[in-house]
């Protein structure tokens, strides 16, 4: 059922999609399904719509640190560059760690739903920059062992405010794109891990951040910045960060390829690898 | 940082307004034999784009395209003055789209590549007409 309502959304995308905008300013996706970068959304929505036009676009990405593993998919679609909805499926790995503890789940998995809408501004033209109010609602289907190290609860809302600026030429002549976010978020490990916890079951505000370069219409490089909250006591949780190179060959597919330290999750420090998506858009 | 970048944007609209100093970019664009080409290449892209075509149906071809080499030569820091109408007045009843600008930046990308404008060249020329989209859309 699931699989025909998507073969509806894509077919629906395909008559009525619109490439008004320009090439790579659709973004790629994030981890939690919003339009964005790789570990954070930026204030761009899916595809490639603008005004009365609609855009979407599918994604897989794969996390992978030794230790543990991440896998996402998901979709997302966008009305009017006004207007975005997405889904996206988390299954998160525990490999070393439900090995050594012998843990009862040897993966956990979430969905997250998210919706994001264009307040003011615009990517590029506008006197503002791209502003966007985002809102996620996360659900973890594998609460046993979130529960066990001290999660408080099983599904939560978060919210966060996004800001993207494309500055033509802002980089030494290459056209440069900032993002700001600040979030409102109690998801431990991005919810993977439940929300809320033993040493502080509150909403924590945190601030994301990424500069980009693109070296020309197809190929963007940049960093990202994440802040986590710390909310369970078995274990410290880390700010995550990301080195991205981004391609972006026509509106129809990018590839992002990333370099992402992670840092402490679970126990397990260091936590360092790559991380693979790829996306494709209608 | 929202507040640098607002700072920022506020300056790039500032800078935007005066016509440039040097004429680098004029001759990073080829002088007038480039920019006849890029402005030929551009027009004759739109005409082929079903997106767009029909903006160019019906006018004056001659006269939209010595205007544009004019415009762009003179923005781009060149020798020329433009003679043409006010860019509100040029497209008036055309009700261009966001995605009808964005249309015509492809092509104008499209033809710089042709030329072979190194794109931190592409992208000043880019930044010279961005503010005008207000003046061109929705018109
Ligand atoms: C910053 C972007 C733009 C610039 C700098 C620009 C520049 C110009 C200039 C210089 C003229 C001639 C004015 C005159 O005749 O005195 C003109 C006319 C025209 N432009 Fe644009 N233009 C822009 C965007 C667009 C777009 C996006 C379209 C359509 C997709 C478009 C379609 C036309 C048409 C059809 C005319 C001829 C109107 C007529 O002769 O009745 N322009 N433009």
């Amino acid at each position: 059922m699931r699989f025909v309502y998507l073969l509806g959304l894509f077919f629906c995308s395909e008559l009525l999609a619109g490439e008004g905008r320009l090439l790579a300013t659709g973004g790629a996706t994030s981890l939690e399904g919003a339009a964005g970068g790789g570990i954070m959304p930026w204030a761009v929505l899916a595809g490639y719509g603008e005004r009365g036009e609609w855009g979407a676009d599918v994604f897989a990405t794969r996390v992978e640190t030794g230790d543990y593993r991440l896998d996402v998919a998901g979709v997302a679609a966008a009305y009017g560059n006004r207007i975005e909805l997405s889904y996206a499926r988390q299954r998160f790995d525990l490999g070393t760690l439900a090995r050594d503890l012998n843990l009862p789940d040897n993966s956990l998995s979430m969905d997250t739903l998210g919706l994001k809408v264009r307040l003011a501004g615009d990517l590029i033209y506008d006197r503002l920059p791209q502003i966007s109010l985002g809102l996620q609602h996360k659900r973890q289907r594998d609460f046993l062992v979130p529960s066990l190290v001290g999660a408080q609860r099983r599904e939560d809302t978060e919210g966060y405010l996004a800001a993207s600026r494309l500055i033509l030429g802002g980089a030494f002549g290459y056209n440069l794109l900032l993002n700001a976010n600040l979030r409102y978020s109690r998801a431990n490990e991005l919810g993977l891990l439940g929300f809320g916890g033993d040493r502080r079951d509150r909403h924590s505000w945190l601030k994301e951040g990424s500069v980009a370069v693109l070296l020309d219409r197809h190929w963007a490089v940049g960093i990202e910045y994440r802040e986590k909250p710390d909310n369970l006591s078995f274990a410290g949780e880390s700010d995550w960060a990301d080195l991205f190179v981004g391609y972006f060959p026509n509106k129809n597919l990018a590839l992002v390829l990333a370099y992402a330290r992670l840092g402490e999750i679970a126990t397990l420090d260091n936590q360092d690898g790559v991380y693979l998506s790829v996306q494709g858009s209608f | 940082m929202r507040l640098v970048l607002f700072c920022l944007s506020l300056l790039l609209v500032a800078c935007a307004q005066q016509p440039p100093r040097d004429d680098g970019l004029y001759r990073a664009l080829g002088e007038e034999p480039g920019i006849v080409r890029i402005v030929e290449g551009m027009l004759l892209d739109s005409a082929r784009d079903p997106r767009i075509a029909r903006h160019f149906l019906n006018i004056d071809i001659e006269r939209l395209r010595a205007k544009l080499i004019e415009q762009l030569c003179f923005e781009s820091g060149g020798p020329c003055v433009y003679t043409g109408d006010s860019m509100e007045e040029s497209h008036k009843g055309l009700r261009l789209t966001p995605s009808d600008f964005n249309a015509l930046v492809e092509h104008l990308q499209d033809a710089m590549n042709a030329e072979g404008v190194p794109t931190p060249a592409q992208n000043r020329l880019l930044a010279r007409l961005a503010p005008m989209r207000g003046q061109v859309i929705d018109r």
